[in-house]
């Protein structure tokens, strides 16, 4: 592959992973969003193996391999039976004002761009320009965390955030030291299953997922 | 070839290709639902039935209910002049751009809708409700998607997008792949196809365009349904010119003519096959839907213009 | 080698107290653990007096003056909590608020968690630091929860899903150093290690560790429990088992801090200018003002002292910020202090609200009269925490006040307001409750007094004199720092 070619192709996946957490951002079937961020997924392993192939960077492999391992096979695979298991594979969220949603989205999309301006300019490496689209990614994750109000998705917009900071790493620097990545990707394992724990003990207590009912502790006056 | 010739013979193109690709349409949406179909020319037929048709006017209605098919007949050829389809030699594209284009449909759309209240029945004002709705949403997003496109040749004159993009060397934009799903997704809404609206249907809840020329009949109804006719092939030629211009002829050479003249045909055929798909994948979705639909064209357009700026 | 054996310790402990934390002699086994790990890290807090800072690991654990005394200081807290937590889960048990699983899943999270800080603080990379910071929390996300309450998984969830928010700016800004080091320093792991880039930190591009800083702040400033990123603190604190409660509030916050004094420094030193500080100045003094504010309305004794927390750790934050030998002096006295004071009265607030069966301070009263070791324990600390003079929070208060008067005078009133208004809060709600009567609702109990006496006696001797040994080492720390 030409270098010019690699540079289209991970541009286009950028692409890709932005449109992803647009999606996933805006959808509500609880399904739908788990595929949407398998694919998220599919798309940065590919990336960044296309990456560690023109740059010989042979450690982005593993990297790589762990991302496709994690967060399209595993991790979904992980909720897809938690969401069998709880019976709510059915559950459409009530999603106030997508568009306004959408909008704040694309807000923070030219948001990131400018704050990784001084980035691109001293960076020389060929993937400098998607940095602002994983920074993007990052804060459409947050977004999500913040809009929705239902476990599971919230829980997708955090996996989303962490994609995002897996591409910033990718496309700033070529990857973390892998002492780090194996790091991450640990503390990722243990999220899921707390977050797999924390989903039962919701459901139970609260007979649904709909975050909204856990608005008891607040500032009492 | 002169390039008024060539002028001349894009329009007659338009004017008499513009029923057969509806034709075509639908044989190609009959044969995909396992239905016989009545053939490529049965539009023709249909128009000319009803040119020989008297026309039946209400008793109130004004000179705009009358004007009006003159006027979407009139745009809607004026459009095809700018629009290049087999040649970038216009001599009419100079006089308008990609903006200007727009706002002819608007134009077009603006006197449907009052024809459509101008009698004061139900359908028709309810019809304009809708039809202003989608198309308030649909315009800024189809600017936003052609502006997309024009970021990319940076021009927003038709026949220069269209020499840049066929001259570029071909590569992954990722903002033209977002602006062409944009696009692609408001054609469907302008041109009022599933999942917006059904041009094969007049079901009172459901039907947009339908219901704004249903007091229509006669000649008057021959030349909007020709117009609309024309109007999505326009659409189509749009997006070819803007997205995958390849084969257009530069100049006017008679060979690099016929070739502009078989490519041009080819995609348009390839592009309705495409439709066809879409239309058969989707179902019609409720209208209180189509705001979200129209702003996801939106915020895909802008994806697209973001991703030019950021990424080339 | 002390340090291997230092880590491996807790680790081995929660993996063992997985499966016999229900054990009859679990709770000791605990301490015993929590204290051969105290004596090691005084070890090595000795190795670094006479010899200086080292490293070990092959570059990936770093020892200097400042990190030993907070490895001193977590393994000393987690000593007494878990001597406290011996009764008072014992307790809890009894009253069937957990179950034989909960336990072996408490002790062996609560290891895991000391475990994750002393990594945190020993860890020469700064990727290895965020690690130990997530883990961290991950560890005390299913503590908090530990009642099964709705409050109380209402109040996990959100500290879950609010640090997760928050901890992954770090990573991001860690990201951003990573860049601006990887120009200097060059590819691979060792790009990320403090002793490099402390060395370098001259060259690094400021542009790149200004926005890094930025996303840090937000990052760790989270887990400190800074405004505006503090709403999950005072949940996790009032929800959660009150041993954890005073881990918390003693040791998580400050490993957060410290994780925020280290880039600062770095940063600082980069741009040359004082753009880091004074970021923490900000926030540690909006933070002071906010939270002595909100102490003014809060009718739950565990969520009173988790304010508190965020008052004093926007103090220790505005001291780092603020810079200078004697505010950073100051900033570390206070870490300290706040540390053993804060456990001390979260051990005593634990046994009153056991007494009472609530959190509510309406209906704890009379706490002298019906337990006078949990209710002397109770005001001394307070006094304490309010900044009264003989003890050690005064001293470092002071410190810090005499270094803003002179570099910053005009923060000087905010300063006070806050302290000011603290203190009111503090003694308002708190004499009623140790005062008065014995209601008929409070019931007796055997009550853990003795980490809450070694602490408030160690916060007393802080305050009236400051050994020559650790006076040196601080200044050996605050030399580090500059």
């Amino acid at each position: 592959m030409s270098n010019a070619l690699v540079v289209q192709l991970n541009m286009l996946l950028a692409a890709l992973i932005l449109l992803t957490s647009f999606a996933l951002l805006v959808q509500r079937r609880i399904f739908a969003i788990l595929h949407i961020f398998a694919w998220q997924g599919f798309f940065l392993g590919l990336s960044t193996a296309i990456i560690g192939y023109a740059t010989g960077v042979h450690h982005l492999y593993v990297s790589s391999l762990l991302t496709l391992g994690m967060k399209v096979v595993l991790l979904p695979y992980i909720l897809y039976k938690l969401i069998h298991k709880l019976k709510i594979h059915r559950e459409i969220e009530s999603m106030i004002n997508t568009p306004a949603t959408m909008m704040v989205g694309i807000a923070l999309v030219i948001f990131s761009y400018h704050l990784t301006a001084p980035i691109r300019q001293l960076s020389s490496l060929m993937t400098r320009s998607t940095l602002a689209l994983a920074l993007a990614t990052v804060m459409l994750g947050l977004l999500m965390m913040v809009t929705r109000r239902h476990a599971v998705s919230q829980i997708m917009g955090f996996l989303a955030m962490e994609n995002g900071l897996f591409f910033a790493a990718t496309s700033a620097t070529y990857g973390m030291p892998m002492v780090v990545e194996l790091g991450v990707a640990l503390d990722l394992l243990i999220a899921a299953f707390i977050f797999g724990i924390f989903f039962f003990h919701i459901n139970t207590t609260f007979d649904s997922l709909d975050v909204e009912q856990m608005a008891k502790l607040k500032e009492t006056d | 070839m002169h390039p008024f010739a060539i002028e001349l013979l894009q329009l007659l193109m338009l004017l008499g290709l513009a029923p057969a690709f509806a034709g075509w349409v639908k044989v190609v949406k009959c044969r995909l639902q396992g239905r016989t179909s009545p053939g490529i020319l049965q539009p023709y037929r249909d128009i000319g039935r009803l040119f020989v048709k008297d026309v039946v006017l209400a008793e109130n209605a004004s000179w705009i209910f009358r004007f009006t098919p003159y006027l979407a007949f009139g745009v809607t050829v004026l459009a095809g002049g700018i629009i290049p389809l087999i040649s970038v030699d216009l001599p009419l594209a100079a006089t308008a751009d990609i903006i200007a284009l727009v706002m002819l449909f608007a134009i077009i759309r603006f006197f449907t809708a009052l024809a459509g209240m101008d009698i004061g029945t139900a359908f028709g004002g309810m019809g304009a409700s809708r039809e202003m709705m989608i198309s308030s949403l649909a315009e800024p997003a189809m600017l936003m998607a052609v502006f997309t496109v024009s970021l990319a040749s940076s021009s927003t004159s038709l026949t220069h997008m269209v020499t840049v993009m066929a001259h570029n060397p071909l590569m992954i934009r990722p903002s033209l792949a977002f602006a062409l799903i944009a696009f692609i997704m408001i054609a469907l809404a302008e041109t009022g196809r599933i999942p917006v609206d059904n041009p094969a249907t007049h079901l009172e809840l459901t039907m947009i365009h339908e219901a704004m020329i249903l007091e229509y009949s006669g000649r008057y109804l021959a030349l909007i349904e020709w117009a609309g006719m024309m109007k999505l092939m326009l659409f189509f030629s749009l997006g070819i010119a803007a997205f995958c211009p390849w084969g257009i002829a530069a100049g006017g050479d008679p060979p690099d003519l016929a070739l502009g003249v078989a490519a041009f045909i080819f995609k348009l055929m390839l592009g309705g096959v495409i439709m066809v798909l879409i239309e058969t994948g989707l179902a019609k979705m409720r209208i209180f839907r189509v705001s979200e639909y129209l702003g996801s064209a939106f915020l895909l357009a802008t994806l697209g213009m973001i991703a030019f700026f950021i990424l080339e | 080698m002390t340090l291997v054996i230092l880590l491996w310790i807790s680790i081995l402990l929660a993996v063992a107290l997985a499966f016999i934390g229900d054990w009859r002699y679990a709770p000791e086994v605990n301490i015993l653990g929590s204290a051969l790990t105290f004596a090691a890290s005084v070890v090595l807090a000795l190795k670094v007096y006479q010899g200086g800072a080292f490293s070990a690991g092959g570059n990936f654990f770093f020892v200097d003056p400042f990190n030993v005394y907070l490895v001193v200081l977590t393994t000393f807290v987690s000593t007494t909590t878990s001597i406290f937590s011996r009764r008072y889960m014992r307790i809890e048990r009894s009253h069937g608020r957990v179950g034989h699983w909960r336990m072996r899943f408490y002790h062996a999270m609560f290891q895991l968690f000391i475990f994750a800080m002393l990594m945190a603080l020993l860890t020469n990379n700064f990727g290895v630091l965020w690690i130990s910071m997530e883990l961290a929390t991950l560890a005390t996300v299913l503590l908090v929860s530990l009642y099964r309450t709705p409050n109380a998984i209402e109040a996990a969830w959100k500290y879950f899903i609010l640090c997760g928010v928050g901890i992954a700016q770090a990573l991001f800004g860690t990201v951003l150093l990573y860049f601006a080091a990887e120009r200097v320093l060059g590819e691979g792991g060792n790009a990320l290690l403090w002793t490099n880039l402390s060395q370098v930190s001259g060259q690094l591009e400021p542009t790149v560790l200004r926005l890094a800083f930025v996303f840090l702040m937000v990052g760790y400033g989270t887990k400190v429990g800074l405004v505006p990123m503090h709403n999950w603190l005072p949940d996790a604190h009032s929800e959660g088992p009150t041993p954890i409660s005073a881990v918390l509030s003693g040791l998580l916050l400050n490993v957060a801090l410290y994780a925020l004094v280290r880039c600062k420094s770095l940063v600082d030193g980069s741009t040359g200018t004082h753009l880091a500080g004074n970021m923490m100045m900000g926030f540690g003094l909006l933070s002071l003002l906010v939270a002595s504010f909100s102490l003014l309305r809060q009718k739950d004794i565990k969520r009173l002292f988790a304010y508190s927390s965020i008052e004093h750790m926007g103090i220790a934050t505005f001291a780092f910020g603020l810079g200078g030998p004697i505010a950073t002096f100051g900033g570390m006295l206070h870490m300290l202090v706040h540390s053993l004071t804060k456990s001390a009265v979260f051990f005593s607030v634990g046994h009153a609200s056991q007494m009472h069966g609530t959190q509510e301070m309406a209906r704890i009263r009379g706490l002298i009269r019906g337990n006078p070791a949990v209710g002397w324990g109770l005001l001394l600390g307070v006094m304490a925490l309010s900044g009264m003079p003989p003890f050690g929070l005064f001293a470092s208060e002071f410190l810090i006040l005499t270094a803003t008067i002179k570099d910053r005078p005009l923060l000087t009133p905010l300063l006070l307001i806050g302290l000011a208004v603290a203190f009111a809060a503090l003694f308002r709600r708190v004499q009623p409750m140790v005062a008065g009567l014995i209601p008929p609702w409070q019931k007796p109990i055997t009550a853990a007094n003795i980490p809450v006496f070694l602490h408030m006696s160690l916060v007393l001797m802080l305050g009236l004199y400051l050994p020559v040994f650790l006076s040196h080492w601080f200044q050996m720390a605050v030399g580090l720092l500059k």
